[in-house]
């Protein structure tokens, strides 16, 4: 359709700026690693350890206390800390979904992204594997988790969803984590030999582990890459519906629902980008990176904002159709108490940011804008968020018997780990992003036209 | 008689297609010996340099079913035999309740196998190489294409191969000391 084409002028750019050269690959992506620490680094990283120092101090103090310090009593017993937990490790999904599920559909734009985004995952799961810990009471005795023949000849539980969820997150994590080294390897091997110094070219060798780009390796190491990404798929779909069994296997009306598997799921890719986009447009401005990060990887992001977004929506209009269709008065009272009760600004904060925000996206101006994208995806951070605080607090807060009703509040110490969370998330990413080669060097260079060395 | 006093003959080449091209002559001349060395894959090789152990399709299966079996029994030897724990007269031996363990220890061990694999097959981690002796060689992670073609090839002998690697208008030729 050669009329459309003409009338829209961003119509398909290129997954890659159209004058990089293959060496500007390495020089562009190794020379962030190489180059002298940059002062807005110094300042980033030093107010995002700032968070870090508070979250120490308030997990020392949750440790020397006990979790009384926290909200949490009787009716909500699940506060804050199951609610940054879903959060934080929704987020994560999106990482495993760029990186693996995109990479089986060959969707190409992803390469400059996705390295940036597993860790993106692994730093999220790092900060929401710490909750369901500080939330033990006696956190010390986590390792009873796990099947191992104690003195006291006790065993886990396995019919728990609560152990599904260990092993799901602690596999989650590790798949992360050999995902991201094994897609680190080849760059390595690049930083090693550009490496001017000894000590530089020890590090970087040792953690390259001798490889040579043969093309054996590089056929044993495709294969390895595919069979990992179709590993990575399934799981990623596995880790947020056993965290959504968590609820939905109790029987508290608005948890205990057969849509929640899916609807988590959505809603952790939702989050998930939200969060790739919040994080990603700050960095392509500072390093520069719009050849890498191009209008079009933006614009697909959006998009898939748009579709999760409207599949989490979906999920809220069932869950408010179940309850009245299934005729059961808990149900139905859930969901007006959710709209009516003293927590309606939750429910419609969760609206305003999650359904009516990535609306804006069904038009391409608004998709390639940045400060439009940027506000809506920090709207749907926060949204997502403020949904699982729906989703765990409002309802528990009235189930069955009025007599047992309460309300519920984060203290201090609660918004202090939820703070603390951020600054060592953000933390560990500054310290990637200034450690690591931040995109993929050796995917990029598929994508740039091939070189031609000048003869002495 | 092949030459026992170097490793081999490492030839560079201007661009990913001259080593294709190559690595094809190399392989139509009869040696076997021989390796592309490149800083990102190139389809045109997977023809050319034949995969030596195809077998890791095969190890990601058997760690994958090794690990989802070994899950699975270890929760019904815990639930039904170890530890039983009577809930209501509900049945000791609950599968279904064991599926997403299972599940997740077949991806964890499964992904284990393929990075463990990955590295036994490559032969890695191998600190040293005698590739790396090459000072030139440095640039095979960044912009280089390289063709080795190793002294323990039935066919090598240093004179020939180096007439015959000259032959494919190479950037520059190197000794590789072993």
């Amino acid at each position: 359709m050669p009329v459309l084409r003409q009338l829209d002028p961003l119509e398909r750019p290129s997954v890659i700026g159209e004058n990089v050269r293959y060496d500007d690959v390495n020089l562009r992506i190794a020379g962030i690693v190489t180059a002298p620490t940059p002062k807005g680094w110094l300042i980033g990283f030093g107010v995002a350890f700032l968070f870090v120092m508070l979250f120490m101090a308030a997990v020392t103090y949750l440790f020397a206390r006990g979790i009384g310090i926290w909200g949490v009593n009787v009716p909500v017993a699940w506060g804050f800390a199951i609610v940054n937990f879903v959060w934080w490790i929704g987020i994560g999904h999106a990482g495993t979904l760029i990186s693996a599920i995109l990479l089986l559909l060959h969707q190409e734009w992803r390469t400059s992204i996705n390295r940036f985004t597993e860790a993106m995952t692994l730093f999220a799961v790092a900060c929401a594997g710490v909750f369901p810990i500080l939330h033990l009471g006696r956190p010390w005795f986590f390792y009873w988790l796990f099947p191992y023949p104690s003195e006291m000849q006790i065993w886990p539980q396995f019919r728990s969803p609560l152990m599904w969820d260990v092993f799901a997150v602690s596999t989650y994590g590790t798949v992360s984590l050999l995902f991201w080294y094994v897609g680190l390897i080849p760059d390595f091997a690049t930083m090693r030999d550009l490496a001017r110094t000894r000590g530089k070219q020890m590090l970087w060798g040792v953690l390259a582990l001798g490889w040579r780009g043969s093309a054996h390796h590089w056929k044993q190491y495709q294969m390895a890459y595919l069979l990992l990404a179709g590993l990575a798929t399934p799981l990623v779909v596995s880790v947020h519906s056993i965290v959504s069994l968590d609820f939905s296997v109790g029987i508290v009306p608005g948890w205990h629902s057969t849509i929640f598997p899916p609807y988590f799921v959505a809603g952790a890719i939702f989050s998930g980008f939200a969060m790739v986009v919040t994080l990603i447009l700050p960095i392509r401005h500072f390093y520069h990176l719009e050849d890498f990060i191009t209008i079009r990887h933006l614009d697909n992001m959006a998009k898939i904002l748009l579709v999760t977004g409207l599949i989490v929506g979906y999920g809220y209009l069932m869950e408010t159709f179940i309850a009245w269709y299934s005729g059961n008065i808990f149900e139905r009272f859930m969901v007006l108490n959710r709209i009516l009760g003293p927590y309606w600004w939750v429910w419609a904060l969760v609206v305003i940011c999650n359904v009516m925000t990535p609306q804006v996206f069904w038009s391409k101006r608004m998709r390639v804008n940045l400060p439009v994208l940027f506000a809506a995806s920090l709207a749907i951070n926060v949204g997502m968020w403020v949904e699982r605080y729906m989703i765990v607090v409002v309802s528990l807060h009235r189930d069955f018997m009025p007599g047992a009703w309460g309300m519920y509040s984060g203290t201090i110490w609660d918004w202090s780990t939820l703070l603390g969370t951020f600054g060592l998330f953000l933390a560990l990413l500054f310290l990637f992003i200034r450690g690591v080669p931040m995109l993929s060097m050796a995917e990029l260079r598929e994508l740039v036209p091939s070189p031609r060395k000048e003869r002495k | 008689m092949s030459d026992r006093r170097i490793w081999g003959l490492l030839a560079e080449f201007d661009s990913p297609e001259a080593l294709i091209h190559a690595a094809r002559a190399t392989s139509v001349e009869g040696y076997v010996c021989f390796d592309a060395y490149s800083p990102s894959p190139l389809e045109g090789l997977s023809e050319v340099v034949r995969l030596r152990r195809p077998w890791m399709p095969r190890i990601v299966l058997l760690s994958g079913l090794a690990g989802g079996t070994s899950g699975f029994v270890l929760q019904w030897w815990i639930s039904a035999a170890a530890y039983p724990l009577d809930v209501g007269g509900r049945p000791l031996f609950s599968w279904p309740a064991f599926i997403p363990v299972t599940f997740e220890l077949t991806i964890l061990c499964a992904a284990f196998g393929a990075v463990i694999g990955m590295l036994m097959l490559n032969g890695l981690p191998a600190p040293y190489h005698p590739v790396f002796n090459v000072p030139q060689f440095r640039s095979a992670t960044s912009n280089g294409f390289f063709l080795a073609i190793e002294s323990n090839d039935k066919q090598f002998r240093l004179e020939e191969t180096l007439r015959f690697l000259e032959s494919l208008n190479p950037l520059e030729i190197n000794r590789i000391a072993p």
